[in-house]
């Protein structure tokens, strides 16, 4: 490893005493390398994926048929909550954290991130929160919802107070590894590569990362105020004190509206990379790219009480916030145009990563689609609360978020571990994921237009068709994902070798100027960017 | 890389993280400042005005709190073997507000009788301005032998009620229904 660094001029030692690297299990927890810190987001946020996804097969097959067959409605609700809770800020976030911390400096010939030592803590922020999340079903839990709404909250168990101080070292984590990319992308920087230079993933995270720093502290106030309510005689959210519940939706959505749009953008941002490097084109259209994400963010600030149009908003409010919402679909319609443009008379190829990126923009588009139909008030008066929400946002979440951070993995895992992974395999994967995907889901919407309402575990006999598809679907999806598993861990340990850059049209830093695997330590010596 | 050039990155990532820093306190600062500005916005928009408390809605606004009137509760048999009474003989109401009271019925028959009572007012004119929202006029009542029943009666004064009403008196005579004597042979 070392000779790869003299190549690169090792002058100076001081700065990575960290070379010979302690054994066993302390280089992990003591590591500053922003590519051990990656994978391990990547490996924490594997396994809070398989813990969230038992909860919401454990929710699947309650709703295998009516009535109450394997669990109590108050472990349901709880199976709800943690799944939803788990999946956004357990596997998506940390995912996406992780493919920054691999990514960014190799992208932009850095040599790590701006803060190595505040690295370690972002990450080792997340196991903790992790366990104060779990362990606080052992103290009866917490049933209210991901959205954690008062007056449920205030008047929950002390599940919910472990659960709160999860959220706030969840937060703590997501600020300090924002601020931690935002100062690597401005300042670190090779020389050459201008901000309008950068690949479109740099460009996604520093954008999703100012959209962290601006509402994580947000939802940190809101459920301090649901603490402060529950333990110390304040009156936000509580009636009987002359608060409002309805405040607390509105500081909630304040964050949670952009949440999803902190989720959905680095998605963007791999598939940005993706589609052009299977299209061997450049990207169509990089520079309004960069100012549709830029819009979108902007956006994602003033459409929040999309979420609360049942709240009893005056009907200003809601022509307001329904016009805003439908404005989103522009400039994300600029994006999927931007997509399709790139592959116009590319020469294509179908790897396993192209084939997630397709899937991607197909079900992604569709989600999308279905959110313009919620954000018409009329349309989502009856429509709020019930399947149609779950299967709209499990479109652009799973089918868009998931499956782009499924493309990146294939897309990287050469150059990230030097093997090759196996192709036939990959595609098994995506077909089997992209199928039990739609059985899961699709009919969700059916079930939603026919009034059965979310977060119950007990419905009318009319469903059951729909619901049986739908378990059916989920219960495949989730063991296809072992799969993705065993792809992953043969491509570590016996994967053909890997050339320094296996995909023809992938053109940042990582692929043309680093071998492969990429070497402990990269561009100690920045290189320079025409 | 040379020493200076690191050491000129690192002064200015500080720089950055701190400036970022202060923007995540006055984002946390914002969580709460979105309290009083709902308050503000729900106040200037009437949408819902948060600092008027709730009684409000318990100050019910249909209740003429001016004036007071006297119901009298007059309880009467006609052939009928029952005692029956009002608990209380008479109340003070404010027209428009809600009100229940309780009559107690016995059959000191040894066999089950079944009545039906028919309210009466004086002055006559008050019957259009006395609502009764619940009564045990509404129903036969059937009595087992030496059985003991209180009923309520739930009423509105009709705050259109004439000026000139101050005292208005309810009458219920029970009779026996006709038809429903179980011959024993
Ligand atoms: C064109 C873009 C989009 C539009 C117009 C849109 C619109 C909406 C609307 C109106 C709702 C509220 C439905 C209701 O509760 O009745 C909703 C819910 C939701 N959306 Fe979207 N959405 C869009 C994109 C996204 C994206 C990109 C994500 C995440 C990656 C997302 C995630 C969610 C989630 C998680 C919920 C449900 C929240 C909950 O109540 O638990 N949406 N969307
Ligand atoms: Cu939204």
């Amino acid at each position: 490893m070392s000779a790869v660094i003299d190549n690169h001029g090792h002058a100076h030692d001081d700065h990575h005493a960290d070379h010979g690297h302690p054994p066993g299990l302390m280089r992990w927890v003591s590591t500053t390398n922003h590519k051990d810190i990656g994978s391990m987001y990547l490996w924490f946020s594997f396994i809070m994926f398989l813990m969230g996804g038992v909860m919401a097969l454990t929710i699947r097959a309650e709703l295998w048929q009516p009535g109450m067959q394997i669990v109590q409605p108050e472990f349901f609700n709880q199976m709800t909550t943690y799944h939803g809770l788990i999946m956004v800020f357990g596997a998506i976030m940390p995912a996406f954290v992780g493919f920054a911390n691999w990514q960014i400096p190799m992208m932009i010939g850095a040599p790590d991130m701006a803060f190595p030592r505040m690295n370690n803590w972002s990450f080792w922020l997340l196991p903790v929160a992790a366990i104060l999340l779990v362990s606080s079903l052992a103290v009866g839990g917490a049933g209210v919802g991901w959205t954690m709404y008062a007056p449920l909250t205030t008047q929950a168990g002390p599940g919910m107070d472990l659960l709160i101080f999860a959220v706030h070292i969840l937060g703590m984590s997501s600020i300090m590894g924002s601020i931690n990319i935002v100062t690597t992308i401005l300042n670190m920087r090779a020389p050459g590569m201008t901000l309008m230079k950068m690949p479109m993933f740099v460009w996604t995270w520093l954008i999703t990362a100012y959209l962290l720093i601006a509402v994580m502290p947000v939802l940190a106030g809101a459920v301090t105020m649901t603490l402060t309510d529950r333990h110390f005689g304040t009156s936000f959210f509580n009636a009987a004190g002359g608060g409002d519940p309805v405040l607390y939706q509105h500081i909630f959505w304040f964050f949670g509206h952009p949440e999803v749009y902190i989720i959905a953008i680095p998605a963007f941002g791999v598939v940005s990379q993706v589609i052009p490097a299977f299209s061997r084109k450049p990207l169509f259209g990089y520079a309004s790219m960069v100012y549709a994400t830029s819009s979108i963010a902007i956006l994602s600030f003033m459409v929040w009480a999309h979420h609360m149009y049942t709240t009893g908003m005056p009907v200003a409010g809601q022509l307001y916030f329904m016009y805003a919402t439908m404005l989103i679909a522009v400039p994300t319609g600029v994006k999927v145009f931007n997509w399709v443009a790139t592959m116009w008379r590319g020469s294509l190829t179908f790897e396993t990563p192209m084939l997630f990126a397709l899937g991607f923009l197909f079900l992604f588009t569709l989600g999308g689609f279905t959110g313009l139909v919620l954000a018409m008030t009329p349309v989502d008066v009856p429509l709020h609360d019930t399947y149609y929400v779950v299967a709209h946002f499990h479109y652009v979440m799973v089918a868009g978020a998931l499956f782009s951070a499924l493309s990146g993995v294939y897309f990287w895992l050469p150059k990230w571990t030097g093997n090759m992974y196996d192709e036939t395999l990959g595609k098994w994967h995506f077909w089997l994921s992209m199928v039990f995907f739609n059985i899961t889901f699709f009919v969700q919407h059916f079930l939603g237009l026919a009034g059965m309402p979310r977060r119950i575990p007990d419905y009318n006999l009319q469903f059951t068709a729909f619901n049986q598809i739908s378990s059916i679907g989920a219960f495949g999806f989730g063991l296809t994902q072992l799969l993705f598993l065993y792809v992953v861990l043969k491509c570590i340990r016996s994967g053909e070798k890997a050339p320094d850059k296996p995909w023809d049209g992938a053109d940042t830093l990582e692929w043309t100027h680093l071998p492969t695997p990429a070497p402990y330590h990269t561009f100690e010596n920045p290189p320079t960017v025409k | 890389m040379n020493d200076a050039v690191l050491t000129e990155t690192a002064a200015s990532n500080r720089q950055t993280l701190r400036r970022l820093l202060v923007v995540a306190l006055l984002m946390f600062g914002f969580g709460f400042a979105l309290v009083p500005m709902y308050e503000k916005i729900c106040e200037v928009t009437g949408a819902r005005n948060v600092f008027l408390p709730d009684d409000v809605s318990t100050q019910n606004t249909q209740v003429d709190f001016s004036r007071k009137v006297s119901i009298e509760f007059d309880a009467n048999v006609q052939r009928l073997e029952w005692t029956f009474k009002p608990v209380e003989p008479y109340l003070d109401v404010h027209p428009g507000e809600m009100t229940q009271v309780v009559y107690e019925i016995r059959n000191t028959l040894d066999r089950p009788v079944t009545g039906q009572a028919v309210p009466s007012y004086g002055p006559r004119e008050a019957a259009q301005y006395f609502k009764k929202i619940e009564c045990f006029c509404f129903q036969q009542q059937t009595l087992g032998p030496g059985e003991v029943r209180r009923l309520p009666v739930v009423f509105v004064v009709d705050p259109a009620l004439p000026k000139s009403v101050n005292t208005i008196t309810l009458s219920y005579t029970f009779f026996e229904v006709a038809g429903t004597r179980k011959n024993p042979g």
